[in-house]
Formats: C-alpha cells, sequence, structure tokens
C-alpha cells in the first residue's frame, strides 16, 4: 500500500475549468514564456553595447535595417530561416517523441550531399517540378538513415541516442568531407559538380528587389513541411502514439505501442526532415554540395525547436528570429563585433529554458490569486 | 500501562497541513513516549506520512506545535532534526545503487583520509555498528546487489550513523518476506532496549499487535484515539481506523454472483505452470496455474512483492513468460499487448500514473488509449467520436469535472482512476485484469468502482482482482487465492476465505496448495 500519496482526494477536488479557459491557459504557457525570454536577451544586450559605448537604440535600428528593412537583407533572413525550420522541426519531432537529437548538423549535410549526387545522374533539361520529387526522396534518405542509426542502436540496445548522434556528426561530416575532397569535387575547389536539372528559382525570380539574396522556393517545402509535420504529431494515430511515448512511455507500452518501433521511426523521421534541409542551399541556391554548406545550422536547430516549444508554428517563428540575429549581425558589424549577436542568441536560449517553468509557476500563481 | 510523568520524545499539537484544497492533516496529535515502539496507524491517506513528514522537517505545518525531547521545534528543517537526533526511514529508499554499504552509509558524513575517504575505516564503522544493532549487512556488498530487506537495513544503519535517536519507519514492512519482517522486529526491539524511540507508520494490524507498545490512530487527517497496546484487540483498532465496524461490513459487502460461475465450459483465462522472470536471480513467478470461468472474480490476496505485478504484467503481455496463458482455448503467448487486447482481455494496471494515464494527455485521449485503432478515419484519429466516446464515458462514469478538454492531470485521483476503470470496462473485453484497481482511491469512488466489477462478473465476464487490500479481495472475489513467494500457495472459495486464514498463508506461515 503506498503511502506516498499523503492523502485522499475528494472526488471533486479539482477545479471546474471550462474548456476554453484551459485552452487560453495552455496558450498563455506556449506564447508568454519565449517573449520574456526575448525582452530578457534585449536587457542583457542593451548591457553589451552600452559596453562598447555604443548606443543601443543605433545598434538595434541597424540590425532591423539591416534584415527586415531591406528587400536583400529580408531575402537573406528568409534563406537563413528555411534551413533553420527543417533543422528545428527535425529536432522539435524527436522532442515530441522523447528523444533529443543532435545529429541534425550531419544529416543535413547527408541530405544535401545525397541530393547533390543524384543530381548528377539526371540529364539536363528534365522541368524542375518533375525531378523534384527524386531530390526530396534522395535528402531525406540520406538525413534519414544517418537518423536510422541512433534509432535503430537505441532501440536495439538502449544506447542513448544523444552520446550516438553527436559521434555521428564527427563520422558523417568528416566521411563527406572525404568522399568530396577526394573523389567528388571539381578540381581547385571544395564542391561537386553542379546538377544540371531541378535548379529551383529564386525568390528574386519572382520579385526583382530580392535581387542577390539566396532566398529561393524551398521556402514552400519547408512551410508545407511544418504543416505536415503539425498534422501528422496532432491529428494522426501515429503522431498521437509518438507523443505518447514522448510524455510516458510505461503508459504508451502498456496501450499496446511499440515504444522501440516509435524510437526508431521518430530518429529515422527526423534525420529525413533535416536532409530535406540541404536542398536549400543544393536545389535553391548553388546547386552542388559544398563542405561546410550550413554550418551550424544543425546545432542551432535545437534552439529553434526549444525557443519554438516544439511546435511548428513556434518553430517557424524562431527560425525567423535566429535568421534575423544571424543575418543581423552582419549588419551591426560596423558598431559592435558581430559575436555580440552570437552571444544574444545563447542568451535567448538560456533564458528560454530559464523561463518555461518559471514563467508558467508565476502564470499559475496568478490565476489561483484571481480565484 | 503508561505513565503520566514518562518524559515525552515527541509531542504534537494540532497540527495543520493543507495541499491546495485539500487538507492532509487537521489538528492532528501524536505524544511518543521516550524508549518506545509506538505504532501510528490509520487506513491510506489517513494522514500518517504527512504527520511524520512535518516531525522529520520535510513539511513545515500550517498551525500547531512540536516538541522534540522538550523543546520547541516547530516548522524546523531536515537539517534540523537530524543534527536532534531524528531521522526517518522512507518507504521508496534513497540509496546510491553503485555505491557499497559502507559508501552509502557514510555518505554526506564520511570518514576520511586527508581528502580521500577511508575506505577500510568506514567499513570498520558500519561493520561494528552493524553488530551492535543486529542490522547485519556486509559492509563491502554494493547495494544494488542487496534485498530489498537488506537494503532497508542498511537505510537504517544510515540514520543511526547519523546519530537518530527518534527514528521513523514508514511502512517498512510493505516490501518484506514474512522472515525479514522478523528480523526487522528484532532489531527494532534491540534499539528501543538500548534508549532509542521508534515510530512505525502501518496499516497492518498484525504488525502493531506485534510489535508496538503503544498504538496511536489517526483517520482523516486527525488523531482518532491513543491507547496502550496491551489489552487493545485487531477489532478495536480497527474500528478506530475506519470509524465503523470492520468485520460485519466486510461479511455484508461481500455479494454473491446473481447466477453461479458456469464451471463446466472452458474456463475464460486459464494459466498452467507460469513462471515468470524477476529482476533478481530467482523466478518473480514460479510454476503458477489457475483458470477464471465466464462470470467469476477470483482474487489474489498476497503481501505486495510476492510476483503479483509480474503476474498480472506477464498476462499482458508486458513482460515475457513462459508457460501457458490461454484466453476462451486461444493462446495469448505469441500475442503482443494490442493483439491480447483484441484478442478480450482488458486490464486495469496497478500504477495508473506509471501505466494507466498518459497525464498530460487530455481526459478524452486517455479514453482512447490503447484502443486508438478503433477511433481512426485513414491515418488520422477521428476527433468527433473521441469526443462523442468521452462525453458518453465522462457521463456514465461520474468523472469530475466533465470536461473531456482537460489534461488528466488536473484531475483527483479517484476521477483519474475513473478514466482507467471507464476505458477498460467500456471496451469489447472478455477477461478483466484488475490490479489494484481502488489504490489511492476516495471512499466513494471505491464504492462505484467495486460496483463496475461486480457488473462485469454478472454479465458473464471473467474477472482477475489483485489487491493488497485484504478487505477488497473478500469483498468482491467469488474464489481467493494467496500469492505468497511468487506462488500460489491456496486456493479457497470466498466461503472459506476468512482474513485469519488467508493472513497465515500470506505470511507463509502455511503452505499447503
Amino acid at each position: 500500500m503506498t503511502t506516498g500519496d499523503p492523502v485522499i482526494v475528494s472526488s471533486d477536488a479539482a477545479p471546474s475549468v471550462s474548456m476554453q479557459a484551459s485552452r487560453r491557459q495552455a496558450l498563455e504557457e506556449a506564447i508568454l514564456p519565449p517573449l520574456v525570454a526575448l525582452l530578457l536577451a534585449a536587457v542583457v544586450g542593451d548591457v553589451l553595447i552600452l559596453l562598447f559605448g555604443q548606443s543601443p537604440g543605433a545598434v538595434y535600428r541597424l540590425l532591423l535595417d539591416g534584415t527586415w528593412g531591406n528587400a536583400y537583407g529580408f531575402g537573406q533572413v528568409l534563406y537563413k530561416a528555411t534551413t533553420l525550420v527543417f533543422t528545428g522541426l527535425a529536432v522539435g519531432l524527436g522532442l515530441r517523441a522523447g528523444l533529443f537529437n543532435i545529429g541534425a548538423e550531419s544529416q543535413l549535410a547527408a541530405g544535401g550531399f545525397c541530393a547533390a549526387i543524384v543530381g548528377l545522374f539526371i540529364p539536363a533539361g528534365i522541368p524542375a517540378l518533375l525531378c523534384l520529387p527524386i531530390y526530396i526522396l534522395a535528402a531525406a534518405l540520406g538525413g534519414g538513415a544517418v537518423g536510422a542509426v541512433p534509432g535503430v542502436l537505441k532501440a536495439r540496445f538502449g544506447a542513448h541516442e544523444v552520446i550516438v548522434t553527436i559521434m555521428l556528426n564527427f563520422i558523417v561530416l568528416a566521411l563527406l568531407n572525404y568522399l568530396v575532397s577526394a573523389k567528388l569535387h571539381v578540381p581547385d575547389t571544395l564542391h561537386t559538380t553542379e546538377i544540371r536539372s531541378g535548379a529551383l528559382p529564386r525568390l528574386s525570380d519572382w520579385i526583382p528587389s530580392f535581387q542577390g539574396s539566396a532566398a529561393n522556393s524551398i521556402i514552400l517545402l519547408a512551410i508545407v513541411t511544418a504543416v505536415a509535420l503539425g498534422w501528422f504529431l496532432f491529428r494522426t494515430r501515429a503522431g498521437f502514439e509518438m507523443r505518447a511515448v514522448g510524455l510516458q512511455a510505461g503508459a504508451a507500452e502498456y496501450s499496446g505501442i511499440s515504444v522501440a518501433g516509435v524510437t526508431w521511426r521518430a530518429l529515422a523521421i527526423s534525420g529525413a526532415v533535416a536532409g530535406v534541409g540541404g536542398l536549400n542551399y543544393v536545389l535553391g541556391y548553388k546547386h552542388y554540395y559544398e563542405e561546410g554548406f550550413a554550418t551550424g545550422a544543425g546545432f542551432l536547430g535545437i534552439a529553434v525547436a526549444l525557443v519554438g516549444r516544439s511546435h511548428p508554428v513556434g518553430i517557424v517563428l524562431a527560425a525567423l528570429l535566429f535568421a534575423t540575429l544571424s543575418q543581423g549581425g552582419l549588419a551591426v558589424n560596423a558598431l559592435v563585433p558581430k559575436q555580440m549577436v552570437d552571444v544574444l542568441q545563447a542568451v535567448v536560449i538560456i533564458a528560454v529554458s530559464v523561463s518555461v517553468p518559471e514563467v508558467r509557476r508565476l502564470l499559475r500563481g496568478a490565476r489561483r490569486g484571481v480565484r | 500501562m503508561i505513565e503520566v510523568t514518562a518524559p515525552f520524545a515527541i509531542r504534537l499539537r494540532g497540527i495543520d497541513k493543507n495541499f491546495g484544497p485539500v487538507r492532509a492533516n487537521r489538528g492532528a496529535e501524536l505524544d511518543v513516549t521516550r524508549g518506545e515502539i509506538h505504532a501510528l496507524v490509520g487506513e491510506n491517506g489517513a494522514g500518517k506520512s504527512t504527520l511524520m513528514r512535518v516531525l522529520s522537517g520535510m513539511y513545515s505545518p500550517d498551525a500547531g506545535t512540536m516538541e522534540v525531547n522538550g523543546s520547541d521545534v516547530t516548522g524546523w528543517s531536515t537539517a534540523a532534526a537530524i543534527a536532534a537526533g531524528v531521522g526517518m526511514v522512507h518507504q521508496h529508499f534513497m540509496l546510491v545503487p553503485t555505491l557499497t554499504v559502507a559508501e552509502n552509509v557514510v555518505l554526506g558524513m564520511e570518514i576520511t583520509k586527508g581528502m580521500v575517504l577511508d575506505r577500510a575505516r568506514a567499513e570498520q564503522t558500519v561493520r561494528e555498528l552493524a553488530s551492535r544493532t543486529g542490522l547485519s549487512v556486509p559492509p563491502e556488498r554494493i547495494v544494488s546487489e542487496l534485498s530489498v530487506g537488506e537494503a532497508q537495513r542498511v537505510e537504517i544503519l544510515k540514520t543511526i550513523y547519523r546519530g537518530a535517536r527518534i527514528i521513523i519507519l514508514d511502512e517498512p514492512t510493505a516490501v518484506l518476506s514474512p522472515y525479514e519482517v522478523h528480523e526487522l522486529w528484532q532489531v527494532l526491539r534491540g534499539l528501543r532496549d538500548a534508549g532509542g524511540t521508534i515510530v512505525l507508520i502501518t496499516h497492518k494490524l498484525d504488525e502493531v499487535i506485534d510489535v508496538s507498545d503503544t498504538i496511536t490512530v489517526m483517520r482523516q487527517g486527525a488523531t482518532v484515539t491513543r491507547m496502550p497496546t496491551a489489552g487493545a484487540t485487531p477489532q478495536a483498532i480497527a474500528r478506530a481506523m475506519v470509524g465503523r465496524d470492520v468485520a460485519l461490513t466486510l461479511d455484508a459487502e461481500y455479494i454473491p454472483p446473481a447466477s453461479p460461475a458456469a464451471q463446466e465450459s472452458v474456463p475464460l483465462l486459464e494459466v498452467r505452470n507460469l513462471t515468470v522472470a524477476g529482476a533478481r536471480r530467482a523466478a518473480a513467478v514460479d510454476g503458477v496455474s489457475f483458470s477464471i470461468a465466464a462470470g467469476e472474480i477470483l482474487g489474489i490476496a498476497g503481501v505486495e512483492g510476492n510476483g503479483q505485478t509480474e503476474l498480472i504484467e506477464a498476462i499482458a503481455g508486458l513482460r515475457g513468460g513462459a508457460g501457458v496463458i490461454a484466453l476462451a482455448g486461444r493462446d495469448l503467448l505469441p500475442l503482443g499487448v494490442r493483439a491480447r487486447g483484441d484478442a478480450g482481455l482488458s486490464h486495469i494496471p496497478e500504477d495508473r500514473h506509471e501505466r494507466g494515464l498518459v497525464l498530460d494527455y487530455s481526459v478524452a485521449d486517455n479514453l482512447i488509449l490503447g484502443q486508438q485503432h478503433r477511433f481512426t478515419r485513414g491515418l488520422t484519429l477521428d476527433r468527433d467520436r473521441v469526443q462523442a466516446h468521452a462525453r458518453q464515458l465522462i457521463a456514465a462514469y461520474d468523472i469530475r469535472p466533465a470536461d473531456p478538454a482537460l489534461a488528466a492531470r488536473t484531475l483527483s485521483g479517484g476521477n483519474q482512476q475513473k478514466i482507467v476503470v471507464a476505458r477498460e470496462m467500456a471496451r469489447d473485453f472478455r477477461v478483466l485484469l484488475a490490479a489494484q484497481p481502488t489504490r489511492g482511491v476516495d471512499v466513494g469512488a471505491i464504492e462505484f468502482i467495486h460496483a463496475r466489477l461486480r457488473e462485469a462478473r454478472d454479465r458473464g465476464k471473467a474477472v482477475l482482482l489483485v489487491s493488497a487490500d485484504l478487505a477488497e479481495v473478500l469483498a468482491l472475489a467469488d474464489r481467493v487465492a494467496v500469492m505468497y513467494g511468487g506462488r500460489i500457495v491456496a486456493v479457497m472459495p470466498r466461503a472459506a476465505a476468512t482474513p485469519e486464514v488467508l493472513g497465515s498463508y500470506m505470511t507463509g506461515a502455511e503452505h499447503a496448495a
């Protein structure tokens, strides 16, 4: 007999809360913590800027002007955000299944690499839309294979996915670099031969003022992927089961869900999503694979997923935020070192991880006070 | 028996402790004489553990005064409590499994040589302490290799090592074999005779009579009575605990089936020679056989930890086993959890927080857990059907608050259990596994759940009930089996099952099969 529960709770002790109110509470608890975190980051930023002898107002204005203030800057924000949406979704999907995928960095690279190699075999002149599915499949398989390895190792042997994904980052990136630099590169470069078909239009092809920026139509694929993952997680039976495993593996097992099966599938899908992110560079921008084409985007995806609370909408917004900060770093370089923006990104991450439980506690305290 | 002038080790007066709307202690009192074994008894949820956590400094009381050895210690900290020689041995052990016995005992008050642990001297100290107290356990063993009883001895050693003269034990026998219980009593008597004071939290009457000098009974957060053990009868203690005459109610509560069970047909659930491996070397379930007919409740009584959990999990498919498990003649062993469910097996798990519910899922989602494959439309879950299903069950089982969108976490324990019961009873099933179906549930919900279980029986289902609560087994079961040491040591019709008979089998005193 347990005496761990201190008391018998009377059957109607729980407060009667209407469905709407509970939804509103959930929304408040989802939205407020990141906002508080941003506010905190802004304060830290002010202090840093003042330490460099600059006016915070001037620096922030420059940051905004260089990003959302002109078409080129905005285009660069969109380009960077596109990759971050994919890596953020990849990490977020893993978190929903209770898995911490640190390997988006190498999954992204593997996806881009596979697409670039497959592209070498597609003859010139085939319409982009016709070969797009092949590229998506190649990138998803490349990233998915890298993701499936820690998944299977965890499901089969209980190997911790954090360790395996970190180590795979080293192995996969080194292997790709070897393949490209030793076998597949164009002489005097570190990139593969340019693909001959399937290159996608840039945004500047439709809106000329985006001229010069790398923003391209893969952004549409990013939005479609975000919507699709939201549907998968919150509408489908497979998503229901995946989230159940993430929240309470014991209950999931009891309900007949194969926890091992969900584990390896979640990591494989996570890797596939990160892998498709490689298309942003390979199909949308340079049309070849180059070593280090998106260095750091995989790790930043972890921050995006955390700040975005592993929700597709939050992830898209967080990706825009982090893309703005990276691009803004270049813009403010004249006044303060661009590394200051890296510090700001780090502050946002720390502030979010602190503010989530803290803000939630304050919110609940306030509600009790109201009652 | 008790001298009025005897010095009190502990005096608690008018202790109130609330958790939100829940009043765990209301004006609770406790007087413990120095050098006695004092039993603090009461039903589950009577507020015993809360009161002892207040005493040991883990909780601060909302009202009331606390005295230890004559000085006022109201609202003290755990550190102050330890310094004053008050130690608590918790029900869930707080040991580092990878360290040795000696290392665990001295942890936090290490015997050092310079900056490093003086292992030899630590082991010597622990060995001496062990032989002085009778808590024999080799100091160099790794804790993860110890049996539960040995681990408990380490906990007690740790408490004594830290200088505790007042030792509180929270349900120490729940996980012990009868022989280990016997050994524990000897240790406690030795500690008392050496001048120590023991407070023993329990709800088992035989233990109270066996070992204590004085008894305090709690009910619904308040102290009901304090009496010397000499001269106290189990009936009198039980009456004080429950607030009514228990023996009489037990007989009155059992309601035989409307029509006798169909004994001649194929049993709905048959288990033959089932063996399930345990965490340690020995088999947790050791060659168990039984069968349950349609329209019958088989109750399994026994001290917790005698293989009941493993038995239920093996039948449900959560654990591997060897032998035969058949549902209406169909072999279940090769099937997974879901396939067994589809074959007609329903399961109320013993731990609703760990297994029965996804606490962060809504009530509606929890009401389809395990049957999500029946609520699909293509790849997606059919939200309309899930909602309709939830509304129907919330009404039929009176789940409060009646809001399908609320997270299960926000409901009270009784209503959470109603979610599990509603889900498992509303589906199409032929055999129901009910493990501790009313644990931690309030009285109203208990009666409701019992009525549902009897109803299932009367509808021709086979029910396997496992309960650590003897009263529950006696109230529901049509046949009673007793599990001890992984085996079924006795099976008897309800009419032959009395608490005395079952008790002797449960403690391993009698071995007839």
